[in-house]
């Protein structure tokens, strides 16, 4: 597969695990494990009997038709809000914790940005009995105060990260700094396409069910499987790299990835990386990354606490760069108008995250008998009070 | 020129201090500052920080040194600025302990190159992987005359472990435990089997422990499994309110040395 990674854990010149030395057996442990175990049937049929009887998979790939009509295309939404706690993100947490128990780990440790990971990892750790640990930015933990509360609520302990901006990338830092300081007993969990190889394909795979759905529902529901683009938005990468799996080696299907632009990608406010990064090392793969010329990272910006990464998933850095993926930004003003016009239309508040997929149908024009998916990452719930607040609806 | 990592071992086997510190911290300029008062007090050999926004391998107190130090302004050119001429003035062993990121954007040849005309004799990136180093950095870094300095843990096998050991040149730094810099919760005593499996491994190399090494008696103990030890969450504590940064540092040197 011509955009999947390689031998040495790389996707193009993007990849790699630049990792200290005291991760090196974890993170060797995992590369020689992971496949394996992915595909031991006792582990494919107990992760598929609960991603349907627990996650609620399949999730619905639902015709648009409002939504169709106003912008003149078929609009169809992969439904992954609609998963049990609300978003994308239990895909991968579910198939990381069974690997983690068949690995003999007891510990399980994350980072959370908006906090919906974190709610997805202190879900399954419930579920298997495993102790949580999640790193959360301090300014986070403040912003997404309902989703502390979730973690707490299912068992885990939420620690502050107070260095740096103290959001999501600080959280990671941390998280990663526990690692090292626990390595036999601790797995873990990393939320989205990014970190030392395995992860970002680790995550990809486990995400992958996504486009695997999307092409029989669209079969059954069309005829054909194969759309004519496929939408979603980009933080880190975790839910478009898995809207796109299935389709990645097949160039006649679009693939648009749209990243945050905060208040505009000609601000110091915003967080779209292939727009202001460029080819660097952060949380320990070379990718693309907003640093200053020194190479210092740059802090981010974006309304949805999920997408305000410096950084994104070295796949993503890869398609963007080949040309195989189309990349676009939406500010946040696009987005919540975006999130309010699927609302009033659909009957659907997206996640802030989600919003800025939706955002690019005012930027592109898509032919009437295009096929359009757009991937519903997430429910906007979560969102509410930021909805609140800006409060012209 | 010889490498003065591999001349200091050559003259001393035994204890040998190695302080890391946090170049352009407290203030800027006081990098050469304390590389002149660290070679006055009686170290042995220097390891100077270049500061990074995301330091992965660091606890707290080398976080915020660094933090503090990018506020102040430092960045590898001014650090470059700041050691012009230093080899008139220091002879001790001088590393760089860095992070990949900012030694990319720079250049990894241009920053060899550079490090190697000022004299800089070593360089330690934690997050530069071994099979990375040896694919594509090796030549430079042999060509500018500087040691790549690799890490072991007590989770590096023994086959790892005789791997980096062929690879090396100058010495092994030697992580006390599993651990970030720095943290109090982990003790070095808990570790002698591991220090005893290092020293018996008969490597060609000389090595140094690292890592919650803070004290006289922590580096006394250390230096028993080792060729000697290297402190710096300790030093930068030591350091970081000082009013009288060579009285305080000679003060460290001496207490430490016993």
């Amino acid at each position: 597969m011509k955009y999947s990674v390689d031998e040495h854990g790389y996707y193009g010149q993007f990849g790699g695990a630049y990792i200290p030395e005291m991760l090196h057996p974890n993170v060797e442990e995992l590369k020689n494990a992971y496949l394996e175990i992915m595909n031991e049937p006792g582990f494919k049929a107990e992760f598929e009997d609960l991603l349907r009887d627990y996650v609620g998979r399949p999730t619905p790939l639902y015709f648009a038709k409002r939504l169709s009509e106003k912008y003149n295309t078929k609009i169809y939404l992969k439904r992954e809000d609609l998963n049990h706690t609300g978003a994308h993100k239990i895909n991968n947490t579910l198939g990381q914790i069974l690997l983690a128990k068949r690995l003999g780990k007891k510990r399980i440790i994350a980072e959370t940005g908006a906090g919906q990971h974190g709610v997805a990892t202190a879900t399954v750790c419930a579920l298997m009995g495993m102790d949580c640990i999640v790193y959360m930015g301090a300014i986070d933990m403040e912003r997404q105060k309902p989703n502390v509360e979730r973690m707490r609520i299912m068992g885990a302990e939420v620690r502050p990260a107070t260095s740096g901006s103290k959001t999501l990338k600080d959280a990671t830092n941390e998280a990663i700094r526990d690692w090292i300081n626990n390595p036999v007993d601790t797995h873990y969990i990393i939320g989205s396409v990014v970190g030392p190889h395995p992860y970002p394909d680790m995550v990809a795979r486990f995400q992958a069910i996504i486009s695997e759905e999307i092409k029989w529902q669209l079969k059954g529901l069309t005829g054909r499987e194969n759309p004519d683009h496929v939408i979603a938005c980009v933080g880190g990468g975790s839910n478009a790299a898995g809207a796109f799996y299935h389709f990645l080696d097949n160039e006649d299907v679009n693939l648009i990835a749209v990243e945050a632009a905060g208040l505009g990608v000609n601000t110091d406010k915003s967080a779209a990386t292939t727009y202001l990064g460029t080819p660097g090392v952060l949380h320990a793969s070379r990718s693309l990354l907003m640093q200053t010329e020194d190479g210092q990272v740059v802090e981010p910006y974006s309304i949805s606490a999920g997408l305000d990464y410096p950084g994104i998933g070295p796949m993503h850095a890869h398609l963007f760069e080949s040309g195989r993926g189309s990349f676009f930004s939406a500010t946040d003003d696009e987005a919540y108008e975006a999130g309010i016009r699927v609302s009033r239309l659909e009957g659907i508040i997206p996640a802030l995250e989600t919003a800025h997929a939706f955002a690019v149908l005012e930027q592109i024009e898509f032919k009437p008998d295009d096929i359009v998916v757009i991937n519903l990452s997430g429910r906007g719930d979560k969102d509410l009070q930021t909805y609140i607040d800006r409060g012209d609806y | 020129m010889n490498n003065r990592i591999i001349e200091l071992f050559k003259k001393k086997d035994k204890e040998v201090l190695n302080i890391y510190f946090t170049a352009g911290f407290p203030a800027i300029e006081d990098t050469t500052r304390i590389l002149k008062a660290l070679e006055k007090s009686g170290a042995d050999m220097v390891e100077l920080g270049i500061p990074y926004s995301d330091p992965l391998a660091d606890g707290p107190t080398i976080q915020e040194s660094g933090a503090q130090a990018l506020d102040n302004g430092m960045t590898i050119k001014k650090l470059f600025e700041q050691l012009e001429g230093i080899r008139e003035e220091v002879s001790l062993p001088i590393m760089f302990m860095g992070y990949i990121n900012p030694i990319m954007q720079y250049g990894i040849e241009n920053f060899c190159k550079k490090a190697g005309e000022l004299g800089i004799d070593g360089l330690i990136l934690p997050d530069l992987p071994f099979h990375e180093y040896n694919t594509m950095y090796k030549k430079v870094f042999e060509e500018n005359n500087i040691s790549n300095i690799f890490l072991v843990t007590p989770q590096t096998s023994e086959e790892r472990l005789k791997v980096i050991d062929e690879s090396s040149e100058g010495f092994i730094y030697v992580v006390s435990t599993n651990s970030t810099t720095g943290n109090a919760d982990k003790k070095i005593d808990d570790n002698t089997a591991y220090f005893e499996r290092i020293q018996n491994a008969n490597l060609s190399n000389p090595t140094l422990i690292g890592f919650n090494i803070k004290d006289n008696e922590t580096f006394t103990n250390a230096s028993k499994y080792s060729n000697g030890a290297i402190i710096g969450s300790a030093f930068i504590k030591a350091i970081e309110n000082s009013t009288d940064l060579e009285g305080d540092i000679d003060k460290f040197v001496k207490s430490v040395k016993g």
